[in-house]
């Protein structure tokens, strides 16, 4: 934007230095917060012996030999990814259609909504499961006790994220005239749904599920307290014995976030204080 | 033809109550919709009362029986234990410390980010990062911190041999309080950028125009605009970050597997041996302390938050 250019150029005092400077301060601030993944990657490669570098950690992880070692990691990814999907699908039938209703019929309750979203940061997690403890031995009568159940409570951690993903893209969208439209020209509620709502909403829809996926592979306090088995319980209980990979997974896990947040930043709509219109750039991405 | 009537019909109909905030006095269409539209909404509020509201009332409430289930008030005074009050006073430290150290070097990484284009490829990765580290790292940044400064930790094994340094010699810690300062920061500098970055962002070019277009100086623009705007912000993000820092368990259980230095460390253990300090429900009562806690700090939080907003519309 050449607006921040234009501040910055102008002014020669305290309140507007030199870019220069501002680049200088966010490498170094850049580096320091380089070393400790610097330090992973480096600790993941040292030798069996403890001399020098070399592959083996790395190779020992994809060594099929190792299988049984690494028995507990596996099912702790499967049921972190099963989690992941069912949780997203269980945000995007649950919420989504929530949103839209409130903001298309009954606008009164927004705030309710929102309050209610956004409890959960209120609340943390460690509160939570205190409270889910006793429903989940409820749950594990109705449901059973398989993996995915989890996704339940994870649904309720990942509203406040889901929820502003979504909003900020309601906010942008003027899906009452779109609906409206739909609807006059006879459309049911189903059809103007699959063909009206969703597609406008696709960033935010899109943004949210990333989200869910990222907050579910990382989550612990909940599944370790009710000593359920995912990514992340499986990662601290390898790491007393395989220290190494449990790193390895670990800068694996982080990488696997990262790449998914950077799509979904460069999709549009990280962040709250977005101009309304979508760019260019983030139209182009989806198309 | 009759198609094309029904079609007109509709239209007036539904633009009628759209118009109108109280869209009362349109029976027909509100009588045969209403219900389909309380349908869509009955999941959600099914799926909040049974995993929101209903534990958090479990959470909260159990501090507030006891044994056999009968209602007492005598449990809370399990918060005013000696011990008790010493993890709430390290939680206390440990995110006090962590949130004003997160916010000031966040805040300096806001300022550098001005100088880069708000949709250029390195902005989007340190958000992303920043979404990393902030939301997701939990265990992992605990590992990240004991390959660095863990006993065995590269940085550690290479200040011990280059320099003859041993940041050990005093005890391990690492494993305890002031061990958590460190990976704390690595996540709360992050989340104050994405934080803080918005109000940051909303500063207006126009605003220091208009300063020097009425003779001032850029440092009276620093004192007068970007100060006076940026405060309700930053001290909006300070109490977030305390917050996030308060209530976050991961890390710190994932680093310090033994011991309850911190609240949410004490209700693991109260969770886990269910009779700790000799008294019942305790796991209950410090979720109550905690969300106490987390209340005075949200409101503020909001607070602060809608004088913000005023400058980043």
């Amino acid at each position: 934007m050449s607006a921040v250019g234009r501040r910055t150029t102008r002014g020669s005092g305290p309140g507007a230095a030199s870019p220069a400077a501002r680049r200088a301060a966010l490498v170094v601030i850049g580096l320091v917060f380089a070393v400790p993944i610097a330090a992973m990657v480096a600790f993941s490669l040292r030798s069996a012996d403890g001399t020098g570098h070399d592959l083996g950690h790395w190779l020992a992880l994809a060594d099929p030999e190792n299988g049984r070692a690494y028995r507990n990691l596996v099912e702790g990814v499967t049921n972190s990814l099963v989690l992941a999907v069912v949780t997203a699908v269980l945000v995007l039938v649950m919420l989504v259609p929530a949103m839209v209703l409130v903001h298309l019929r009954y606008p009164r309750l927004s705030r309710v909504l929102e309050f209610v979203c956004l409890v959960p940061i209120t609340v943390p997690a460690i509160v939570l499961v205190v409270g889910l403890a006793p429903v989940y031995s409820v749950v594990a009568r109705l449901l059973g006790s398989g993996a995915w159940t989890l996704a339940l409570a994870y649904g309720v951690t990942v509203l406040p994220y889901a929820y502003r993903a979504v909003q900020s893209d309601l906010a942008a969208t003027d899906l009452r005239t779109l609906t409206e439209a739909s609807r006059t020209l006879g459309s049911s509620w189903l059809s103007t749904l699959a063909l009206v709502v969703v597609p406008s909403l696709r960033r935010g829809l899109l943004a949210a599920a990333f989200i869910t996926v990222a907050v579910v592979l990382g989550e612990y306090t909940i599944s370790s307290l009710l000593n359920r088995v995912t990514l992340q319980t499986s990662l601290v209980q390898i790491s007393r014995s395989d220290p190494f990979a449990a790193v390895i997974v670990a800068l694996l896990a982080l990488a696997f976030a990262f790449v998914l947040l950077v799509v979904m930043g460069r999709v549009g709509s990280i962040g709250t204080a977005r101009p309304a219109a979508p760019s260019s750039t983030s139209r182009k991405a989806l198309s | 033809m009759g198609r094309g009537d029904r079609l007109i019909v509709t239209t007036l109909a539904e633009t009628v109550p759209q118009a109108s905030v109280t869209p009362d006095g349109v029976v027909p269409t509100r009588a045969r919709r209403r219900p389909a539209a309380w349908w869509g909404l009955t999941p959600f509020v099914l799926y909040v009362l049974a995993f929101l509201l209903l534990p958090c009332l479990l959470a909260l409430g159990t501090g507030l029986v006891d044994g056999d289930g009968r209602p007492t008030l005598s449990n809370l005074t399990a918060l005013g234990d000696p011990v008790v009050l010493r993890t709430f006073a390290s939680s206390f430290l440990v995110s006090g410390v962590t949130a004003v150290g997160g916010a000031v070097v966040g805040a300096v990484v806001c300022w550098g980010l001005t100088a880069l284009r708000p949709d250029g490829l390195v902005r989007s990765l340190v958000d992303g990062a920043a979404s990393v580290l902030a939301q997701f790292g939990g265990v992992m940044l605990a590992f990240a911190f004991t390959a660095t400064i863990g006993i065995q930790g590269v940085v550690t094994q290479l200040l011990l041999t280059r320099a003859g340094v041993d940041i050990f010699a005093g005890g391990a810690w690492i494993y305890e309080v002031p061990g958590l300062l460190l990976p704390y920061l690595y996540f709360q500098v992050p989340l104050m950028v994405i934080t803080f970055m918005p109000a940051v962002t909303g500063l207006k070019p126009q605003w220091q125009e208009a300063v020097a277009t009425l003779g001032g100086t850029s440092r009276q623009h620093l004192l007068r605009v970007v100060v006076p705007v940026l405060a309700p912000a930053f001290a909006g993000s300070l109490l977030l970050l305390f917050a996030n820092a308060f209530s976050s368990y991961a890390t710190a259980a994932a680093l310090i597997s033994q011991g309850s230095q911190i609240v949410p460390l004490q209700i693991r253990a109260a969770l886990v041996s269910e009779t700790v300090l000799g008294r019942e429900n305790v796991a209950g009562v410090l979720a109550l302390g905690m969300v106490l806690v987390m209340v005075v700090l949200m409101v503020g939080y909001s607070l602060l938050q809608r004088r913000t907003d005023r400058w980043t519309r």
